[in-house]
């Protein structure tokens, strides 16, 4: 793996007008899912005033950004990137983050939730829920509030969770964020409904019927570059409960008689460092993941730590505006 | 260098997958018939359920289960929403995927009862096969009926009979074919290009992936088989002529003008004729630009952007397509409309219509006949309530492109849209234009509104005069326009007297009717505009969506709406027409103000309180409103 900023700008480039042919047609079940995302892009540029995509720098949404890049090439995309910064990120998350916007050129705003802060809010003395939803579903309140969006790309999938399958592309959100189940417009053909009122909004999300592994497979034929955190190296853990957590920065408190150690380890999923496990892995390259994920008997998800409280908690926390 | 071997065949493995494309199919049935244990199954077959979520269902099948101790519930797996676990049923449209080395799978898993249709027709709009569940032991039902004739509406070309629970029916043949023949009378007179059947075990797994050992006298292919080789529509789509809807116009700088779209049918190359649709102008294909560089040829399915020889009138939601096969151009067609909202369909009410990227006002002026989905039977009927399906016919404010359904499932279909809650209110599916316009293209025209307006000084427009009878509306426009006339303005003045007379004597006072004469008003006063001309209107016109109607019509800025506001008693009291007196006296009904609502406009671009000022003060007032809009100067 080259040095990530160098091919975060020569990926950059690969944007400019008059870029260079691809070199192999792209998989069929792939370029029908990728129509299909621009497809949905356009159709918010056209119909919305002030969209915005919620960037949260994971390998979902490096495939929503380059899906954007391709959707309105030659033009930028129309819209800027947000990001909900909970302050708990991996490093190297934000790095990538902040190198691939201004190789791009594109805005980003980062909202962080300073109350939250202020009131000490952490994921390891405030537990996961608490810090979850002060510092991302509050933050991301906020920001939807401060900055007046009508619309919002999320970058989540139906196949990640079940309460996901039943969610519309085009998922109405009232004044207060939320999202109602049981309230959704049928979604018929690919004709949208983007009638909103004032204080609405929509969520909308292009890579619904992508699976993680038509993600993987599309980052390797397409060579998009991703965060390191996906690739196998020797990184500091602790283990708790079963879980491999990585000591990212001084801030991780360890409990009595705890060292942290050097393990071969990667992520199939970034969020918080605190909250987000990690998998025992050689998989050092793109191909490697791939061949790993074929051959995998451990859903995603899993490595997450907010998802486990209970079976509903997913639906929960989006009822109340999680994305 | 075996496991080199190994790494090397997977990598190629994965190349290879998904080689077929996507199909998109819709499962239908009820859980009973075991339609979630079918789907758990392609899932739990094609290996696609990881560890935890196997350990998940276990459990979950434990606390919820209905199939028994020992048994996995696949349903469990399923049905996603809380609500829908406590109760045990799937009320919404659910997505799932799998893959397998050839194909990539998307399946719609909806809910079978008949107050779930249009969850039903949501699934089937975007699927290319229908499996229709039938549990042996029952045999073909009334709702096997119902989901037969909705897929085959919505446009699906293949179905497939799966004859589940044949473990249950002695995995007996002459069971099987006694149900397939049942089947057959019902679904033969529809207009699948396939009908397949399959006798299948979703629990036990037979003939779903690998054919069963029980029905070696199935002499088809299995589930499985058949999903993965069936042609999808993809192949005959792109020998249609060619269509793409424009979606966004790509202008990053002077140097670059683009039509970003999906081409729904056929195929274009740099060098061909299009036509836009709406326009009516014609212009050469220069360039098929994408970031992966520019293309040689653009199929159905390929999301590109089009760059022309030159430049012509398109914008979003015009269709650019085949000159020689056009599509038909129209503001009033026949269509099948599924209804899918609790407050019901009134014929003559204004919703927005949405079709690909066109939003245009529209209304159903009639409809033809119900369809009874249980018996495919026509019945006679006044509205349509949710879940019920009807042939209408339906008047958009502005023409709009389209092709029959049966032709083009993108360019056929529309939603509508409830103006006031913008709920999703309606599926529709073209059949036909109406009237001579739906073959008559816009001819270009040389001489347009822009050029007669220009020979007159002036900017046309509309001021609409709407309040309550006696509030003074004739009076003040007619003052406008004596104004206008003196200034060398040119006008024209529409009002009950001259159009209630002529154009519009076939109408009555009834809701519906109301609709139309504001709608033929606001067509006219169009006609008027495009000849260059200032038009004065002086309508009670009481209700916000009709004033809408007309507003949308017309280009932004050129509708002025005038709110003629005076107190119900001050009208009554001037009574120009000695009208509230015969209202008061029970001769006339509906009357406005008196025993039918006004809704007053809300932002009008003018509000005259004629009790506080002088007919002359206000039709100054008005003079300065057209200055200040620029329509004179």
């Amino acid at each position: 793996m080259s040095d990530i900023a160098t091919d975060l700008k020569n990926y950059a480039g690969r944007f400019l007008a008059g870029a260079n042919p691809r070199s192999r047609p792209l998989s069929p079940h792939l370029k029908a899912l990728e129509a299909e995302s621009i497809h949905i892009m356009r159709e918010v540029a056209a119909e919305f005033s002030n969209p915005v995509m919620l960037y949260s720098i994971g390998k979902d949404s490096a495939v929503m950004l380059h899906l954007a890049l391709k959707a309105f090439y030659p033009s930028r995309p129309p819209f800027p990137l947000q990001h909900v910064d909970t302050g708990w990120k991996f490093r190297d998350m934000i790095t990538y983050r902040d190198t691939l916007a201004s190789a791009l050129g594109l805005e980003l705003r980062v909202e962080m939730n300073q109350e939250g802060i202020a009131r000490g809010i952490n994921p390891f003395d405030s537990g996961s829920n608490l810090h979850t939803q002060v510092m991302k579903t509050e933050a991301l309140r906020n920001a939807m509030n401060s900055h007046r969006y009508d619309a919002a790309f999320g970058g989540a999938r139906r196949d990640e969770e079940k309460s996901r399958a039943k969610e519309r592309i085009f998922s109405f959100r009232d004044d207060h964020h939320a999202w109602d189940p049981r309230n959704q417009r049928p979604e018929l053909w690919r004709t949208f409904n983007t009638r909103i009122r004032q204080g609405e909004s929509i969520r909308v999300f292009p890579l619904s019927n992508w699976t993680e592994l038509d993600i993987w497979q599309y980052i390797l034929e397409e060579d998009i570059p991703i965060v390191p955190l996906y690739l196998a190296a020797d990184r500091p853990v602790v283990e708790r409960s079963g879980t491999l957590l990585m000591v990212d920065d001084d801030r991780f408190p360890l409990q009595p008689g705890e060292t942290p150690q050097m393990r071969r380890i990667r992520f199939r999923t970034l969020g918080c460092y605190p909250l987000t496990g990690a998998i025992e892995s050689d998989a050092a390259s793109l191909e490697d993941i791939v061949l790993e994920m074929l051959t995998a008997r451990t859903s995603e998800r899993s490595g997450r730590l907010i998802d486990h409280d209970e079976s509903g908690s997913m639906e929960k926390k989006k009822r109340e505006g999680y994305f | 260098m075996a496991e080199g071997d190994a790494r090397s065949t997977m990598l190629s493995r994965l190349t290879r997958a998904g080689e077929k494309g996507v199909l998109r199919f819709i499962t239908c049935g009820s859980v009973d018939d075991g339609k979630s244990t079918l789907i758990g199954r392609l899932l739990y077959d094609s290996k696609l359920l990881f560890e935890d979520q196997i350990a998940t269902l276990e459990r979950d099948s434990k606390k919820h289960g209905t199939t028994g101790e020992n048994t996995m519930d696949f349903a469990l797996l399923l049905d996603g929403l809380e609500a829908e676990r406590e109760q045990g049923i799937t009320i919404d449209v659910a997505y799932r995927f799998f893959n397998t080395e050839k194909r990539k799978f998307v399946v719609a898993d909806t809910p079978g009862h008949e107050q779930y249709t249009r969850n039903m027709a949501t699934g089937a709009s975007t699927a290319d096969l229908a499996i229709i569940l039938v549990d042996a032991r029952k045999g073909v039902l009334t709702q096997t009926r119902r989901h037969t004739y909705i897929a085959n509406m919505m446009g699906i070309r293949h179905a497939v009979l799966a004859v589940n629970k044949m473990d249950v029916a002695d995995y007996s043949r002459s069971r099987f074919h006694e149900i397939v023949s049942d089947y057959l009378r019902v679904a033969e007179t529809l207009g699948f290009d396939t009908i397949t059947p399959i006798p299948i075990s979703a629990l036990h797994g037979d003939n779903i992936f690998s054919p069963s050992r029980a029905m070696s006298w199935h002499d088809g292919p299995t589930l499985l088989a058949h999903l993965e080789n069936v042609e999808t529509a993809a192949e005959e789509v792109a020998n249609r002529p060619f269509r793409m809807p424009v979606q966004w116009v790509n202008r990053p700088n002077l140097d670059f003008r683009g039509f970003s779209g999906a081409v729904t049918s056929g195929r274009v190359a740099p060098g061909d004729e299009i036509v836009a649709a709406l326009s009516g102008k014609t212009a050469n294909i220069a360039r098929i630009v994408t970031a992966d560089g520019d293309q040689p040829e653009a199929v159905a399915g390929d999301a590109v952007t089009i760059v022309l020889d030159r430049d012509i009138d398109v914008s979003r939601g015009d269709i650019l397509a085949d000159p020689k096969a056009r599509p038909e151009v129209s503001g009033q067609f026949a269509a099948e409309l599924l209804w899918m909202a609790e407050e019901e369909m009134l014929p003559g009410r204004s919703y927005l219509l949405k079709a690909g990227g066109q939003l245009t006002p529209a209304s159903v002026t009639t409809l033809k006949h119900k369809l009874n989905v249980n018996t495919f039977e026509k019945e006679p009927g006044k509205s349509l309530k949710l879940n019920e399906i009807g042939v209408c016919t339906l008047a958009t404010s502005r023409a709009i492109a389209f092709d029959p359904y049966s032709d083009q499932r993108d360019t056929g279909s529309f939603i509508l849209v409830d103006r006031f809650t913008n709920q999703t209110v309606a599926a529709g599916m073209i059949e036909f234009g109406l009237r001579r316009a739906s073959n008559v293209h816009t001819h270009a025209m040389d001489v347009d509104m822009s050029r007669r307006a220009a020979m007159k000084g002036q900017k046309p427009g509309v001021l609409w005069f709407t309040g309550l009878s006696g509030a003074g509306k004739s009076t003040i426009a007619n003052l406008v326009e004596r104004k206008l006339a003196e200034g060398g303005r040119h006008t024209y003045s529409l009002d009950g007297d001259n159009v209630r007379h002529g154009l519009n004597r076939d109408l009555g006072f009834t809701d519906a009717d109301r609709v139309e004469n504001i709608r033929r008003i606001g067509e006219v006063a169009r006609l008027f505009v495009d000849a260059g001309l200032i038009v004065t209107c002086s309508f009670i016109s009481p209700f916000r969506a009709e004033r809408q109607m007309v507003r949308e019509m017309l280009e932004e800025g050129r509708f002025i709406e005038v709110f003629v506001d005076a107190p119900l008693e001050l009208c009554m009291q001037r009574d120009p027409k000695g009208l509230y007196k015969k209202a008061k006296a029970g001769e006339i009904r509906n009357f406005t103000g008196f025993d039918s609502p006004y809704e007053a406009p809300e932002t009008p671009e003018l509000h005259l309180r004629t009790g506080e000022m002088s007919a002359d003060e206000a039709a100054e007032q008005v003079i300065e409103q057209l200055i200040k809009n620029g329509l004179i100067g």
